[in-house]
């Protein structure tokens, strides 16, 4: 009903929530409290952000002037003992595109097939895909040592960590495509699809995957944040990657601007990707 | 009690609406989506604010009371049984927050549940119960606390076809067996023609018509309540001198001052009647039977008249007698009919859209 | 969008196409393999290496360890700081995610609440503790916070700053599980806003409270970056003492003293993310 803007009757199918219908007293209430708990927390998250970015346009030598030269280092850092601060950058970037490649190849299609055709094991599946939060990073690592060992100095390139991530970000990952799959009717597309005579690989890459779109992005961030964060399985494994870079800086140099800069655009940038995401996501409840 | 009256400003939901009820009846607010209906039951429950407007119970002005302070039991149209507690514990909450003793309340909490017929399943949760019990619970729940005034927001749409009949009838015999005045909103003109002592045809925010049933089905007071309750005809037709004469037929008006002219007549299918080609009287139209649409002890049939469609309704039996393809004659009885000028965009039969 | 069913349910697609002569089951091999290889044989081995002497024999009497109070301690050391962190964070993030919650759906303030709480919540510890080393540690911008190196004040600030995300980011749902009818019904009946959260909103999101909670514990635990890069000398937890564990080799007599470590990690952990299913189910059943 197109003109009423009414201030009492629901959308249909929209969240439960209808913030409008409230008396007013209380709404007023309601948004003092909300305010004063924003600003607070908000104060709380931004404060060690703004003085990781203070110190990141500090001049090195001249305290009190500011400078960028810790932003532009980002490219161009170097110091002896580790390898370039841009090529671990590089790296771990090429390691979170990889995770979340296989991560994709190997949930999505398993998902999709046990919820169309064994849906018994989806309890296991589930499970196992939340086992990793169960089993800490630090555990893991405990029994790759040992297999590490045996294998005997192989010199792997620090990009094999990610057959380790993609379990690392099963439990997030599982989630999100979770609540993908459920919101769209994956049977009846797929029955449809397969009547029209696609085979398996058309019906998930070009029938459903499309329609989880929104999921898929969200496992991907979230898969790329962890990768991007990650310290515990490379640096007791011995690898270097973003995080262990950092790391190793700062037991040489603390306090190096560097530091702060870098941490910061890894900080910013996964909240971007996150932002834009949620998006992504919202579009479709325009609808009914 | 003395009922209530409000008076709202433009606000975009509801436009100067005043409406008062009777202590002891039930008034039905029929209308379509966003017509207004629930947020005047939610204004009266107090769980919205009005901006221009009072409302008064047995002469008191409530309209700044908030929602809790009301003395008003309001059933929703779902979900609203507390899941974390039992059926007995659901109704008896209104009382426990009185801080009625405990032993008193249990009674009267099994009393209620025993009015709406569910004594049995007093220590069940509601995920346990179907559709329909839950929304007897509810109704014992907002009943336990004796409160002047009963609401009911759309509490049969979520159900089956079945049991919302059967609850509906249930919903009126409580109600009268109480004596509580009642508001009751709803899309579905059947419930509201079933149950009511007067029904208020809303649209756009105001009240249309409000009147007993039998009169808002047979002397709409406006077109878009003829057309919304019932179905109706829309047959061409021209006015002269407070009758409308349409394909012949000269047919009372409800309004007899319209003035001259042509106009479009809304004609119930109970006032067409068919009867077989063989001994036409005169006058009567002829047509061929496009369908008969089976309605249980009545039925459909949708003539042709070559130039356009009517609905007539028959009993079945008289309906048999005249399958689809046959020839008949077709009359139109002298009822009273609304006319509206030509083209009127009022809603269309049985009000929703799917 | 309404996709008519071609068929309902029980009439196998596959009828159009080859009919498959393996089960249906033999799809979901590759991640059964997967993680097999990468995360059941790992963990597998910590176990089974827990119990055994580093000669290879078995020793279940190694199992007695957990009575050396040096082990103990580290445990302890890890369970104050979880549960202060955990408890904390549980608190705080509830009335946050409160705040967040009760807002407009589609706003733009819940956007940015959610995207931060991702990021916040996966920052590496390397990060986290750079941040606060230069709000509060020694040349601290904002004050030099004595205790900041004091353990477990210092680390559990920081813990904290990604328990309260997360703590938004798992118990959100459950507020948006809150059905507004319940509000309303409670209202009617004569609940003021206390007598609401106390008879209604409280005892519903309790479940899910604890199971928020449990589950920032089992986060906190698993937490090694975080206290690596605050201040790696000493151990004060079971994460720490396992990494000093694999690099040293010194250690208890004749036990492999990581393994057991992270047996006894891996107990706390299974533990604590058992009571979290069960209280996930039961407020699953009520929030829907």
């Amino acid at each position: 009903m197109a003109a009423v803007t009414s201030v009492g009757e629901t959308p249909v199918a929209a969240p439960a929530r209808r913030p409008a219908g409230m008396q007013a007293g209380r709404r007023r209430r309601l948004n003092i409290f909300r305010y004063v708990v924003f600003t607070i927390f908000g104060l709380f998250f931004l404060l060690p952000l703004l003085a990781m970015a203070r110190f990141s346009l500090e001049a090195p030598n001249k305290l009190g002037t500011w400078s960028v030269q810790a932003w532009r280092q980002i490219a161009s850092y170097q110091n002896t003992g580790i390898p370039p601060l841009l090529s671990s950058i590089e790296l771990t970037l090429e390691l979170a595109v990889i995770t979340c490649a296989v991560m994709l190849v190997l949930l999505l299609p398993t998902m999709i097939w046990v919820r169309l055709r064994v849906r018994w094991l989806a309890r296991t599946i589930e499970f196992l895909c939340l086992l990793p939060l169960t089993i800490p990073a630090i555990v893991l690592v405990v029994g790759l040592a040992y297999i590490y060992n045996r294998i005997q100095r192989i010199e792997l390139s620090t990009l094999m960590l990610f057959w380790v991530y993609v379990i690392l970000a099963l439990p997030y990952a599982y989630r999100a495509l979770s609540a993908g799959l459920t919101a769209i009717d994956v049977t009846t597309l797929s029955e449809a699809a397969r009547s029209l005579g696609a085979s398996w690989f058309t019906v998930i890459v070009r029938v459903i995957a499309p329609n989880m779109r929104a999921a898929i992005l969200n496992a991907v961030v979230l898969t790329v944040a962890l990768v991007l964060g990650e310290f515990t399985i490379a640096y007791l494994l011995l690898y270097t990657n973003l995080q262990v870079e950092l790391y190793s800086i700062s037991r040489n140099t603390p306090n190096a601007g560097v530091l702060f800069s870098t941490s910061l655009a890894v900080l910013m940038f996964t909240f971007v990707l996150l932002l834009i995401v949620s998006y992504a996501g919202r579009r479709r409840r325009g609808r009914g | 009690m003395e009922g209530l009256s409000r008076h709202y400003g433009p606000v975009v939901a509801l436009d100067r609406l005043d409406l008062t009820l009777q202590p002891g009846e039930l008034i039905v607010l029929l209308g379509p989506s966003g017509c207004g209906k629930t947020t005047t039951l939610r204004l009266l429950a107090g769980l919205e604010d009005a901006d221009i407007g009072q409302i008064f119970v047995g002469g008191k002005d409530i309209t700044r009371l908030p929602a809790s302070k009301r003395d008003m039991g309001m059933v929703f149209q779902a979900y609203s049984l507390f899941p974390h507690m039992t059926v007995r514990q659901n109704v008896a909450f209104g009382l426990r927050l009185r801080r009625v003793g405990a032993a008193q309340r249990d009674q009267r909490a099994m009393d209620m549940l025993d009015l709406v017929g569910l004594a049995e399943q007093a220590t069940r949760y509601p995920h346990q119960l179907s559709g329909g019990q839950q929304q007897r619970v509810a109704l014992a729940r907002a009943l336990a606390i004796e409160p002047q005034v009963l609401l009911l927001d759309e509490p049969l749409s979520a159900l089956d076809a079945k049991v919302r009949a059967q609850l509906r009838d249930e919903i009126r015999r409580i109600q009268l067996e109480v004596g509580i005045t009642t508001l009751f909103v709803t899309h579905d003109q059947e419930e509201a023609l079933a149950i009511a002592d007067r029904v208020g045809v809303m649209r756009e925010g105001h009240i249309e018509q409000l009147a007993p049933p039998t009169e808002v089905y047979s002397r709409p007071a406006t077109s878009f309540v003829a057309e919304f309750v019932g179905l109706s005809n829309r047959l061409s037709g021209e006015v002269r001198d407070g009758n409308v004469i349409v394909r012949g037929f000269t047919l009372p008006l409800v309004e007899r001052e319209t003035p001259d002219g042509q106009v479009v007549a809304l004609v119930r299918p109970e006032a067409v009647t068919l009867a077989s080609d063989d001994a036409p009287e005169s006058g009567a139209l002829v047509g061929t039977v496009i369908a008969v649409t089976f309605l249980g002890a009545t039925s459909r049939v949708t003539v042709d008249l070559g130039d356009t469609t009517v609905l007539a309704q028959l009993s079945t039996a008289d309906a048999t007698a005249l399958p689809a393809g046959s020839r008949v004659a077709l009359t139109i009885r002298p009822d009273p009919v609304l006319v509206s000028a030509s083209s009127d965009p009022a809603v269309s039969v049985a009000g929703e859209e799917a | 969008m309404a996709v008519a069913a071609t068929t309902k349910t029980g009439a196998r697609p596959s009828r159009a196409g080859r009919r498959l002569s393996a089960p249906a089951w033999v799809g979901t091999v590759p991640f059964f393999a997967y993680v097999a290889i990468f995360l059941i044989w790992p963990t597998g081995i910590v176990i089974v290496d827990a119990v055994k002497n580093p000669s290879g024999a078995w020793a279940f009497s190694n199992l007695s360890e957990f009575g050396n109070p040096v082990l103990r301690g580290y445990f302890i050391g890890s369970f104050k700081l979880c549960l202060i962190s955990s408890v904390t964070g549980a608190v705080f993030g509830a009335i946050l995610a409160y705040a967040v919650a009760s807002g407009d759906p589609d706003g733009l303030i819940r956007r940015l609440y959610i995207a931060v709480s991702g990021v916040l919540a996966q920052t590496g510890g390397v990060t986290l503790a750079f941040a606060f080393l230069v709000l509060i540690g020694p040349v601290g911008l904002l004050f030099h916070a004595s205790w900041y190196f004091d353990f477990p004040w210092g680390i559990g600030l920081i813990y904290t700053y990604f328990q309260i995300p997360l703590m938004v980011l798992v118990f959100m749902p459950a507020i948006d599980g809150l059905k507004v009818q319940w509000r309303e019904a409670s209202e009617n009946l004569g609940a003021s806003s206390w007598q609401y959260w106390r008879h209604v909103g409280g005892p519903l999101l309790l479940p899910a409270f604890l199971g928020a909670t449990l589950l920032l514990f089992a986060n906190a635990l698993s937490a090694f970056a975080t206290i690596q890069a605050w201040e790696n000398q000493i151990p004060y937890i079971v994460p720490q003492q396992i990494s000093t564990a694999l690099s040293s080799e010194v250690g208890l007599n004749n036990v492999n003293e990581a393994d057991l470590l992270a047996l006894g990690m891996i107990i706390m952990v299974a533990i604590v993310m058992t009571g979290y299913a069960l209280l996930l189910r039961r407020a699953a059943r009520w929030l829907r």
